[in-house]
């Protein structure tokens, strides 16, 4: 399956929602759209992966690379995922320890919220 | 004797297929469901880092990839030529080796948008039990094995 990605804006939160497989053909897109968002002052990032069936390094990457970007603006990228075999990439690599991660985007919304 | 030989350009678009195929064959030769997830995120790690060093130092060439089913095991095979001399330095800081004691988070700051090579090459190790990397100047080998049924086939 390809890559879908899309977005909105809701409370200074920007919803990412991606939809496929991330890998080192598909992610160039991903980063593209991240690199854009913060490029249009977008700090405040919140990465759907619910739809996401696959994911690699190379996608790691691109999500460590937009976290280092919001930063640099004193902004976030928090993720939201429960499925499993995608949360134990992000295990594995000790990922965990970087990226907040929600189990909805209601949830993570809430967070954002109190935290502002 | 290998199940399947497969030669691909290193172009990023080949290898889902070469996902694609791991994982297919990975169910037929009898692997648990539960572990082919494992299987096609190592099989792609292995290969997104070839297709990377290839296109960095010998686009024209080819990656070659081996499914295997000898001895109720199922074991592939990924294998370039690209120059891997660099490896242990990328693989040091991830591991707590002789490049650096501390953990992904801690290595925050030098992460690009691009993870080093020996990040993917973590990740197999994180998910396959049985791993050997083989590197060298003339290229790299990097081999895993999933237990597989015996009779190596999957019970129709």
């Amino acid at each position: 399956m390809d890559l879908k990605l899309d977005h909105r804006t809701e409370d200074r939160l920007t919803i990412v929602e991606v939809e496929g497989e991330i890998d080192v053909y598909t992610a160039p897109r991903l980063r593209e759209l991240l690199i854009d968002l913060v490029n249009k002052g977008n700090f405040h990032l919140l990465v759907n992966m619910e739809k996401v069936d696959f994911l690699d390094s190379t996608g790691l990457g691109v999500l460590v690379g937009g976290l280092k970007r919001v930063r640099a603006h004193d902004g976030s990228l928090e993720l939201v995922c429960t499925q499993e075999r995608i949360l134990k990439i992000f295990r594995i690599t000790g990922l965990t320890k970087v990226f907040g991660i929600y189990a909805s985007v209601d949830e993570a919304k809430e967070a954002h919220g109190r935290d502002k | 004797m290998a199940t399947v030989e497969l030669t691909f350009s290193a172009l990023p678009a080949h290898v889902r297929t070469a996902r694609l195929v791991a994982t297919a064959i990975a169910r037929r030769t009898g692997v648990e469901e539960s572990l082919l997830d494992e299987v096609r995120l190592a099989v792609g790690e292995a290969c997104s880092r070839a297709v990377e060093a290839h296109r960095l130092h010998c686009p024209g060439e080819p990656i070659r990839i081996e499914l295997r089913d000898d001895s109720g095991r199922f074991e592939v095979i990924v294998t370039d030529v690209a120059p891997s001399d660099d490896m242990e330095n990328d693989l040091s800081p991830l591991m707590g080796g002789p490049g650096g004691q501390s953990g992904p988070s801690d290595q925050f700051g030098l992460m690009s948008d691009s993870l080093s090579s020996g990040f993917g090459i973590a990740v197999i190790a994180g998910l396959a039990d049985d791993v050997e990397v083989y590197p060298s100047a003339k290229g790299m080998r990097i081999r895993m094995s999933w237990p597989a049924a015996a009779n190596g086939v999957t019970p129709a």
